[in-house]
C-alpha cells in the first residue's frame, strides 16, 4: 500500500514537471537578439588593417590555418573585459580578444573570421600541443615550467597580483591587512599559494572559478578576491558601484600568447606583430576600450622577450 | 494521500478518538509546513528574486537557445554513456561468468575497482591526466562506472533465473553460449529491466558532473547566465528554471522504471525469474 | 612516488577534509533520513506528503545541481556560512533521501504480526516501537545504510571539485606545482579506497554483531 501511495505522488509530480517543461519549450519564441550587456563599445574599438600579402610558409600552424581559411584561437569566457563570452550571442569580447584580433590581422586573416574556443586553464597546454587551437590568448602567465611545454610570444601585458574588495570596505588596503579576513581565489593557482605562504593569517577560500569568488564577495561570504589585477579590473569595471581594486600589485605576471612549442616561426611573427601594434597605437586604443573602462590609464606595454629558438 | 498506510507493524486501525487526534496533528503540521513554505516565498520576494531585471534574460532567443543547446549536450552525453555502459556491462558480465579463471579474475577486478572509485575522480583522471576532451572524458567516466554496476546487475539477473531453465536447455543439447544467449539472457534482461533503467537514471543525473570539467551541458549554460554581472547575477531564477527540467527528466525515467517493473511482473515470460523492483538505493550514484 | 612524500601534509589535509565532510554529512543524513522516514510512515497525512515530496525531489536531483543551488543560491538569502558547512548541508540533505528509503523499507520488512503481538500483550506505542519493531528493522538495514554511506563518501568528491578542502581538490595544487599528474591521482584514489574500505569494514563488523541472517 505504501508503495502505491508514493507511486501516485511520483506520477503526479511527473505530470507537473512535464507541464513545466512544455511551458519552457512553448516560451522558446522570445525576443530576438540578446539581453543588453556592458562591454566594450564597438565604435571605440580599433580597426585592424589586414596584412593581405602576409606569408609565413615556414610555420605549420599558419599553413594549416591558411588552408582552412580562418584561425582558431583559444580564449577564456568568464573574465569581463579580458576574455568574455556573451552567453546569449556567443560573441567574445575583451582585451585578450582584441590582442587575438590584432594578431590575426597581422597574420593576414580577417579578424571577424576568427573562431574562438573556450579552453579551461588546465587544458591550455594540451590544446596547443594537439593543434586544436592555433594560438591562445587568455591571461596566460609566462613561466619557465610552461615554456617546457609551449611557446610564448610577448609578453603583451604585465599584470600583478591585486585585491578586489567591496566599495564599502575601508580596512583592506593591501595584502598586509588580510589577517583574519577571508580571501577568495581560484583553487590551486599561484595567487592562492602566494597568499597561503606569505600571508598565513588570512583565511583562504578557494573555488574553481573567479566568477564564483566575485559572487561570494558580493554576498558577503568573503572580504576580498585575489588574483591578477587585470582580471580584477575587468570585474570592477562591470560593477564599479559595488567593487574596487585596492593596493599596489605584489607580483609580476607577464601575459603571453601561447603557441605550439616547435612553431618558432609563428612565435617570432607574433612578436613582430605585437611590436608593430604597440607602436601604431592599436594596443593603447584596445586597452582604453576594454580594461581602461575601469578608470585605469593605459600602461606602457612590457618589452617583448624574444627568447631564442629551442 | 490521506488514507492510512495499512499493513505496517506500527499501528492498529485507529478508533474514533485516535482519528480525531490525528486530524489535530494533521492540521498543526499542515500549518507549520505552509508557514515554512510561506517564509521561503517571503524570503524570495524580500531578496528581490522576482524583479524584472533578473528574469529579463530568459525572454531572449539567444538565452533560450543557449539553454536548449546545453540540454541537447546533456542528452547527447547521456545517450552515449547509456549505450556504452550497457555494452560494457554486458562484456564484463560475460567475463565474470566465464569458465576461464583468468578472464573471470580480470573482470571481477575491473568491476570491483570501478565500483569503488568515485565516478568524479575517474572523470577528472581521464580529463586532466590523460588529457582527453571534455565530452569523451565525461562519457568514458560514466561508462566505466555504470558499466561495472550494470555488469553486476546482469550477472545477478542471469544467476537468478530458475535452475530448471538452465538444466532443461543443457538437456536439449545446447552449448553454454547458446544457453546464455537464447535462454538465460532474455529472461534475465526482462527481469532486470527496472534496475537497468534505474541505473540509467544515475547516468542521467551524473551527466551534470560534466559541468565540473567545463563540458558545455545544461548546468554549464545555467551557470553562464547566473554568473553574469550584466544580468544582475540571477542565480535563484536560473536554479528555478533549470532544476524542474532536470528533476522532471529524472523523474520521468524513474517513473518509467516503476512502470516497466509493474508490467514485467505480470508478464508470463518472467515466470522463471523474480522481477527486481525499481526501488531504493539503486538510484543513488555510487550506491551498490 | 615522491608526490606523496613531498606533499604529505597537503594530502593529509585533503584526506582529513574528506573524512570530516563524510562524518558530518553522514550524521546529518542519518538524522534527517530518520526524521523523514518517520514522517513517511506517520499516521498524519500532511507529514507523509512532506516526506514523500522530500524523497522524490531529492532522489531525482543531480547532486551537482544541488551543490550549485546550495553553494551559490543560499548566500542570496543573506546566509553567510563557511564553504564546508554548505557542502555538509548539500551532501547531508541529498543522502538523507536515500537513508529515508532504506529505513522505511527496513520498517516494512518487520512482519505485521510482530506489532500486533506486541500490542496484544498490552505494550504502548512507544514500547512496541522501541522494543519490538525498531530492533528488528535496525538489523535488516545495516548493510544498505553502509552502502549508502560509502556512496556518500564517494560523492564528497564533488565538493572537492568546487573547492580544495577535500581529497580530490588537492590535485589542482599539485598540478600547478608540476608533479606527475598520474601519481597524484593514484594517491587520491588510494585515499578514497581507504575511506570506503573502512566504512565497509565497520559495517561488516556491525552486521556480524547485530545483523540477522535471513
Amino acid at each position: 500500500m505504501l508503495r502505491t501511495n508514493s507511486d501516485r505522488t511520483g506520477r503526479r509530480s511527473t505530470v507537473l514537471a512535464l507541464c513545466l517543461l512544455l511551458a519552457v519549450l512553448a516560451a522558446a519564441c522570445g525576443k530576438e537578439g540578446s539581453p543588453p550587456v556592458k562591454g566594450p563599445k564597438a565604435e571605440a574599438l580599433p580597426v585592424y588593417q589586414v596584412d593581405k600579402g602576409f606569408e609565413l610558409p615556414e610555420s605549420a600552424t599558419w599553413r594549416k590555418a591558411e588552408r582552412r581559411g580562418h584561425l582558431i584561437v583559444g580564449a577564456k569566457e568568464d573574465q569581463p573585459y579580458l576574455g568574455e563570452k556573451d552567453p546569449a550571442s556567443g560573441v567574445y569580447s575583451g582585451f585578450d580578444i582584441e590582442i587575438a584580433r590584432m594578431m590575426a590581422a597581422s597574420l593576414g586573416f580577417e579578424p571577424k573570421t576568427i573562431r574562438f574556443r573556450t579552453i579551461a586553464s588546465a587544458n591550455r597546454e594540451t590544446a596547443l600541443q594537439n593543434g586544436q587551437i592555433d594560438y591562445y590568448v587568455g591571461t596566460y602567465t609566462i613561466n619557465d615550467m610552461r615554456k617546457k611545454l609551449v611557446g610564448f610570444a610577448g609578453p603583451y601585458y604585465l599584470a600583478g597580483q591585486g585585491l578586489l574588495v567591496r566599495t564599502d570596505e575601508n580596512d583592506i588596503k593591501g595584502p598586509q591587512d588580510l589577517a583574519g579576513r577571508t580571501v577568495c581565489s581560484a583553487a590551486g593557482t599561484t595567487p592562492y599559494q602566494r597568499i597561503a605562504e606569505e600571508y598565513p593569517k588570512a583565511v583562504l577560500v578557494a573555488y574553481d572559478t573567479y566568477s564564483v569568488c566575485v559572487d561570494n564577495l558580493l554576498t558577503y561570504q568573503v572580504d576580498a578576491v585575489t588574483t591578477d589585477d587585470a582580471i580584477l579590473l575587468g570585474f570592477a569595471a562591470k560593477a564599479p558601484d559595488e567593487m574596487k581594486v585596492v593596493g599596489k600589485s605584489f607580483s609580476e605576471e607577464p601575459y603571453g600568447i601561447g603557441v605550439q612549442r616547435s612553431d618558432n616561426a609563428l612565435r617570432f611573427a607574433l612578436d613582430d606583430a605585437l611590436e608593430a601594434n604597440e607602436k601604431n597605437g592599436n594596443w593603447k586604443k584596445a586597452f582604453e576600450a576594454t580594461l581602461g573602462l575601469s578608470g585605469v590609464p593605459a600602461p606602457t606595454p612590457p618589452p617583448i622577450d624574444r627568447y631564442p629558438a629551442n | 494521500m490521506t488514507q492510512l498506510p495499512t499493513a505496517t507493524a506500527l499501528y492498529d486501525i485507529p478508533g474514533p478518538q485516535t482519528r480525531k487526534r490525528h486530524l489535530l496533528y494533521g492540521i498543526v503540521s499542515t500549518v507549520v509546513i505552509l508557514a515554512l513554505v510561506g517564509w521561503i516565498i517571503y524570503l524570495l520576494f524580500d531578496t528581490d528574486q522576482f524583479t524584472a531585471e533578473k528574469w529579463r534574460p530568459f525572454q531572449y532567443k539567444g538565452i533560450q537557445e543557449l539553454l536548449l543547446r546545453g540540454l541537447g549536450n546533456t542528452l547527447k552525453a547521456f545517450a552515449y554513456a547509456a549505450v556504452l555502459s550497457l555494452a560494457l556491462g554486458a562484456v564484463l558480465a560475460v567475463g565474470r561468468l566465464s569458465v576461464h579463471r583468468a578472464v573471470r579474475w580480470i573482470s571481477t577486478l575491473l568491476v570491483e575497482f570501478f565500483r569503488a572509485m568515485p565516478v568524479l575522480v575517474m572523470i577528472f583522471f581521464i580529463f586532466v591526466a590523460l588529457k582527453v576532451q571534455a565530452l569523451p572524458a565525461l562519457v568514458a567516466g560514466l561508462t566505466l562506472y555504470n558499466g561495472s554496476v550494470l555488469a553486476e546487475v546482469f550477472r545477478t539477473g542471469i544467476n537468478s533465473v530458475d535452475r530448471g531453465q538452465r538444466e532443461a536447455a543443457y538437456a536439449l543439447g545446447m552449448r553454454k553460449t547458446q544457453v546464455t544467449t537464447f535462454v538465460l539472457a532474455p529472461q534475465a534482461v526482462r527481469a532486470m529491466l527496472p534496475t537497468i533503467i534505474s541505473q540509467l537514471v544515475v547516468a542521467l543525473k551524473d551527466t551534470s558532473l560534466g559541468y565540473l570539467i567545463t563540458y558545455e551541458e545544461f548546468l554549464h549554460a545555467g551557470k553562464l547566465i547566473a554568473s553574469n554581472l550584466d544580468y544582475d547575477l540571477p542565480f535563484i531564477p536560473v536554479v528555478m528554471v533549470i532544476s524542474p527540467i532536470y528533476i522532471g527528466m529524472c523523474m520521468l525515467l524513474s517513473w518509467f522504471a516503476t512502470w516497466v517493473a509493474r508490467r514485467q511482473r505480470r508478464n508470463p515470460r518472467t515466470e522463471a525469474v523474480g522481477v527486481a523492483p525499481a526501488e531504493s538505493g539503486k538510484l543513488l550514484p555510487g550506491g551498490q | 612516488m615522491d608526490v606523496l612524500t613531498d606533499n604529505f601534509s597537503l594530502y593529509g589535509k585533503g584526506f582529513l577534509g574528506t573524512v570530516e565532510l563524510t562524518v558530518y554529512s553522514s550524521a546529518l543524513a542519518l538524522a534527517l533520513g530518520f526524521l523523514m522516514a518517520s514522517f513517511r510512515v506517520a499516521p498524519v497525512g500532511s507529514l507523509r506528503v512532506l516526506g514523500t515530496v522530500w524523497v522524490t525531489v531529492l532522489r531525482n536531483t543531480p547532486l551537482t545541481l544541488l551543490f550549485f543551488a546550495v553553494l551559490l543560491g543560499l548566500p542570496r538569502f543573506g546566509l553567510v556560512l563557511p564553504f564546508q558547512l554548505f557542502a555538509v548541508l548539500a551532501l547531508g540533505c541529498y543522502t538523507s533521501a536515500f537513508i529515508c528509503e532504506v529505513l522505511r523499507s527496513g520498517i516494512n520488512t518487520v512482519p505485521t504480526g510482530q506489532g500486533e503481538a506486541a500490542r496484544s500483550l498490552g505494550m504502548t506505542f512507544g514500547q512496541t516501537l522501541s522494543e519490538v519493531v525498531l530492533p528488528q528493522a535496525f538489523r535488516s538495514v545495516i548493510p544498505p545504510v553502509g552502502s549508502t554511506l560509502i556512496a556518500l563518501a564517494k560523492n564528497s568528491a564533488i565538493a572537492g571539485a568546487f573547492s580544495v578542502t577535500e581529497l580530490l581538490g588537492t590535485y589542482r595544487t599539485l598540478n600547478e606545482l608540476g608533479y606527475s599528474i598520474i601519481w597524484t591521482f593514484i594517491w587520491i584514489a588510494v585515499g578514497y579506497l581507504i575511506i570506503t574500505l573502512t566504512i565497509s569494514a565497520l559495517f561488516n563488523v556491525m552486521e556480524k554483531r547485530w545483523g540477522v541472517a535471513r
